[in-house]
């Protein structure tokens, strides 16, 4: 193991002459462009994931806005492509493009690149004691494959996808929808995005699987290993996996929409429920690779916050291979109204309510570790305790949708959007910024503005509370998912959650004043600004650390 | 192609695009005032009379979302089962569960807060606890299971159909048969009176018909007290045959035929929507389901020009027009003032024909 390491830190790239010294840092093209330093092609990363973000969240500002009183407000002329138009269903397309992208731009290219490309290429290195990731180049192409894939996913909004400009499919790119049922180049380009963006991913997960495996410093071995290390792992075996899956998924879309291939097609011999289950095999694993680097980091921060060591680290740690194993068999509980036979239903039903135990192990050992601490409540620890109160609500709502007798009512209506957004937009995105907070001192070397922080929390923790809470209530009222008008019994809880939109982009607005402020005028930070509780290998260096570390490999004992 | 559609369209209805775009014009409402008038001496359909079969008034809060916080009211013996399993035992579990967790939190965040737990234990397992944290939820989950499993059960073995119903999902409309009566027909939102796509000789939605965005030219009328089996499938893309007071959700499936059952005691009408996205107008293709007394329905399959099995075809359209109170119409819903009848006579169309139109 250590020889690998030890090989590639101390043979320097023929004419890479900044690779020759720790200190020399490489001119800003060849640094930012042509990068195989883990840490920048991680700060390439995270800046990626803002910059998707902005516009997905943008997306969804459109939508709450319409969203916000019954009839067309908004899609008849506040998008600009359709602006004049008085053709009904492209204002109804419209509202279909903004779900296909917003889904798309959050789910591809800005939970997975912040959660993986950014924290995991930042810190999983560090945290191994290894000086770089095992395939420098291969991590600079993965980076560099996202952002043609970005550049199609928005371009393919300037094409016609059938009705109207862009694909209007939703994520999911059902078919026959997404072939027969919308011409033009439009979702071609979003499936080429997506083969792009999947090969993206993979690569990624190799380099995560072939580093984590073989770049370990001495005496760290896997039962050592921070439980982020291991939460990223898991989640590269599942992108690993489940990706590929995804990719011939959709290259098959592409076969039926271009040269005429029915996979499916009934009236060729094909099937359309075909396409959603090889969907949804992918798509389960991809919640919990949304999902699993929050749980990392999140036990990471709880740990430093309650200087103590994390409750039960074995249980954690094979908690989450679990998770990662279950979640490949589950995967038809997104299509219990498909038609399944009655004996599918109930083996899905139960293999899916099996993922509530180790779930649960995860969130009674975050507790327990909080047991008996000595608590502190940064900024990154609030996010932590947000995280924790209300992955458990979205997940208590997902233990009710796993009952396929009962998913008959809420399926495709907004009790599954609140769901979702409850494990995701509060769950995987407070692991995010909770992330961000806790590590942003040591990747920038200043010290964030502690009031500006939690001011940003709070806003963020009552306005996505208050989008999407009512939101259940909106499903169990019977609203279906993605439609961009209403009837007028679910205007009250509409108007409410674009209510909470805007206390949510108030905080939002917070986190990038802290982020500049910070950036600019932060106070400089010590190796470790957190105390005892920070016990992990990244803490040892220097804030920022330097360009290439562990020189010498560190001892685990 | 749809635009040139669309224009056809309106062009017929005597509007322009632009004054399409400004819906409160005088010149339109003046145009689509004009045209039926016009064209009302040829098409003279029956009245629509509020009441009468096909044209129940719905009840407020029934089969219809109210902007309540739970399960809307359950009609069918399935949804009060899966209805009563979801509010008072799931629900109670989710919310359990919940506060648990808060609790656990809070009381860890004011007990061990850095002031009054300055030295942090190194406690960092406990192999008793760790093994009650997992077999109970174990317990937790097999007591959801069970009931889960025997609900399905249940959903999954209907009693013999008395009745079969084709139902079809189009862009963007609902088609219905009854193939042992000879009824097929189509189903289509109705829209606003001020929508200004609304064309000349299509009827606006009152309040009769149902809520905006859920009221439907045409309702399915099917028998109270029996079996109805639903055969979902679709002719172009996936949609989704749902009805919430009945707790069905069936994806139609274009190329496949799947089934649905329903056994609605209450008279009354029930409002559903397409629940798979289908395209542009996925929000605007709603269920409505009017459930009628057996001799009722027997009226409306004779309205429709059907035959009840067993009998001699009785003459068509005698009896669609009369009128009938259903036994479930509430008495605030009767203040309804039934509209003048000439003005019914103008604005009902041959409604499938022109929405046809639009496809």
């Amino acid at each position: 193991m250590s020889t690998t390491a030890d090989a590639l830190n101390l043979k320097p790239h023929e004419g890479h002459d900044a690779h020759h010294d720790a200190d020399h840092k490489p001119g800003f093209f060849t640094r930012w462009f042509m990068s195989t330093n883990h840490k920048d092609i991680g700060t390439l990363y995270l800046i990626f994931s803002i910059i998707a973000g902005i516009i997905g969240g943008a997306l969804s500002g459109i939508m709450r806005w319409e969203l916000m009183e019954p009839g067309i407000q908004v899609l008849n002329h506040a998008w600009p492509i359709g602006a004049g138009t008085a053709n009904f269903d492209e204002w109804t397309h419209h509202w279909n493009v903004l779900i296909t992208a917003h889904g798309l731009i959050m789910v591809f290219f800005m939970v997975m690149p912040a959660m993986m490309g950014g924290f995991g290429n930042w810190f999983v290195p560090l945290m191994i004691g290894a000086p770089d990731m095992a395939f420098p180049r291969m991590n600079n192409i993965s980076f560099w494959l996202l952002v043609p894939a970005f550049l199609l996913l928005l371009g393919s909004t300037f094409v016609s996808g059938g009705t109207g400009p862009g694909a209007g499919t939703g994520w999911t790119l059902y078919a026959p929808l997404s072939t027969s049922g919308s011409s033009g180049p439009s979702v071609d380009m979003v499936i080429f995005s997506l083969h792009l963006a999947g090969a993206s991913s993979i690569l990624g997960a190799i380099n995560f699987i072939t580093t984590i495996f073989n770049m370990r410093a001495p005496g760290m071995t896997l039962h050592k290993m921070p439980l982020f290390v291991w939460s990223v792992l898991v989640t590269a075996f599942l992108l690993l996996l489940a990706l590929p899956v995804l990719a011939g998924a959709i290259t098959m879309l592409l076969t039926d929409r271009n040269f005429e291939t029915t996979f499916f097609d009934a009236s060729g011999g094909g099937n359309v429920v075909l396409y959603q289950h090889l969907f949804w095999f992918f798509g389960h694993p991809e919640v919990y690779i949304m999902i699993l680097p929050g749980f990392g980091m999140v036990s990471q921060i709880v740990a430093t916050f309650s200087r103590k060591p994390v409750f039960g680290y074995l249980g954690m740690a094979y908690a989450m291979v679990a998770i990662g194993v279950v979640g490949f068999v589950v995967w038809a509980h997104h299509m219990f109204t498909t038609g399944m036979n009655v004996n599918e239903k109930m083996y899905f039903t139960a293999a899916t309510m099996i993922i509530a135990v180790p779930t649960g192990v995860k969130i009674f050992s975050w507790i327990a570790t909080m047991w008996g601490g000595s608590l502190t409540f940064e900024t990154p620890m609030l996010w932590a305790i947000g995280f924790i109160f209300l992955f458990t609500i979205g997940g208590v709502t997902g233990v009710v949708l796993a009952n396929g007798g009962v998913d008959n009512y809420m399926h495709d209506t907004y009790y599954v959007v609140a769901h979702f957004h409850y494990v995701l937009s509060l769950g995987a995105v407070f692991a995010i910024f909770g992330g961000f907070y806790y590590w942003f001192p040591k990747m920038s070397g200043k010290m964030y503005n502690e009031l500006l922080g939690k001011v940003h929390f709070f806003l963020m923790f009552v306005g996505v509370n208050v989008i999407f809470f009512p939101m259940h209530f909106l499903g169990l009222d019977g609203m279906p998912r993605r439609i961009p008008d209403y009837t007028p019994a679910f205007s009250e809880w509409n108007r409410v959650a674009t209510i909470g939109y805007m206390i949510t982009i108030a905080g939002v607005a917070v986190f990038f004043i802290n982020l500049f402020w910070s950036l600019a005028a932060g106070k400089k930070v010590p190796n470790n600004p957190w105390g005892e509780g920070a016990t992990t290998l990244e803490w040892t260096l220097s804030s920022p650390p330097p360009f290439h570390q562990f020189s010498t490999l560190p001892k685990i004992d | 192609m749809r635009l040139i559609g669309w224009a056809i369209a309106l062009a017929a209805a005597g509007l322009t695009p632009a004054a399409a775009q400004t819906p409160a014009s005088p010149p339109t409402q003046n145009a689509t005032a004009a045209a039926p008038a016009a064209a009302a001496p040829q098409a003279a359909p029956p009245a629509i009379v509020p009441g009468s079969v096909g044209h129940m008034i719905p009840t407020p809060g029934i089969g219809e979302p109210d902007g309540r916080k739970g399960v809307q009211e359950q009609v069918t013996p399935i949804g009060e089962e899966a209805a009563a399993f979801h509010n008072n035992w799931l629900l109670t579990l989710c919310a359990a569960i919940s506060i648990l967790v808060l609790a656990l939190l809070l009381y860890a965040i004011v007990r061990f807060r850095r002031g009054a737990n300055p030295t942090p234990s190194r406690n960092s397992h406990n192999t008793a606890i760790e093994v009650l944290w997992t077999l109970v939820p174990v317990l937790v989950l097999v007591a959801i299971a069970i009931p889960s499993i025997r609900l399905l059960r249940h959903q999954y073995t209907p009693p013999p159909a008395d009745l079969t119903v084709k139902v079809t999902g189009h862009q963007w409309y609902w088609s219905y048969e009854l193939p042992d009566y000879g009824v097929s027909f189509d189903s289509y939102m109705l829209k606003e009176k001020d929508d200004p796509f609304r064309k000349a000789n299509e009827r606006a939605r009152t309040d009769a018909d149902g809520p905006p965005l859920l009221a439907a030219d045409e309702r399915l009328v099917i028998p109270a007290g029996k079996v109805v089996k639903f055969i979902v499938t679709a002719d172009d893309v996936i949609h989704s045959f749902a009805v919430p007071a009945f707790w069905i959700k069936q994806d139609a499936n274009p190329g496949q035929l799947h089934e649905a059952w329903a056994k609605v005691d209450r008279p009354g009408v029930y409002f559903g929507q397409c629940s798979e996205l289908c395209g542009a107008r996925h929000a605007f293709m709603p269920i409505a389901i009017e459930v009628v007394p057996p001799a009722q329905f027997a009226q409306w399959v004779a309205s429709k020009g059907g035959t009840m099995p067993g009998t001699k075809k009785p003459a068509p359209d005698s009896t669609g027009v009369s009128p009938v109170t259903p036994a479930a119409v509430p008495a605030q819903a009767t203040p309804q003032p039934p509209q003048p009848a000439s003005g019914n006579a103008v604005q009902q169309p041959a409604t499938n024909q022109a929405a046809t139109a639009q496809n």
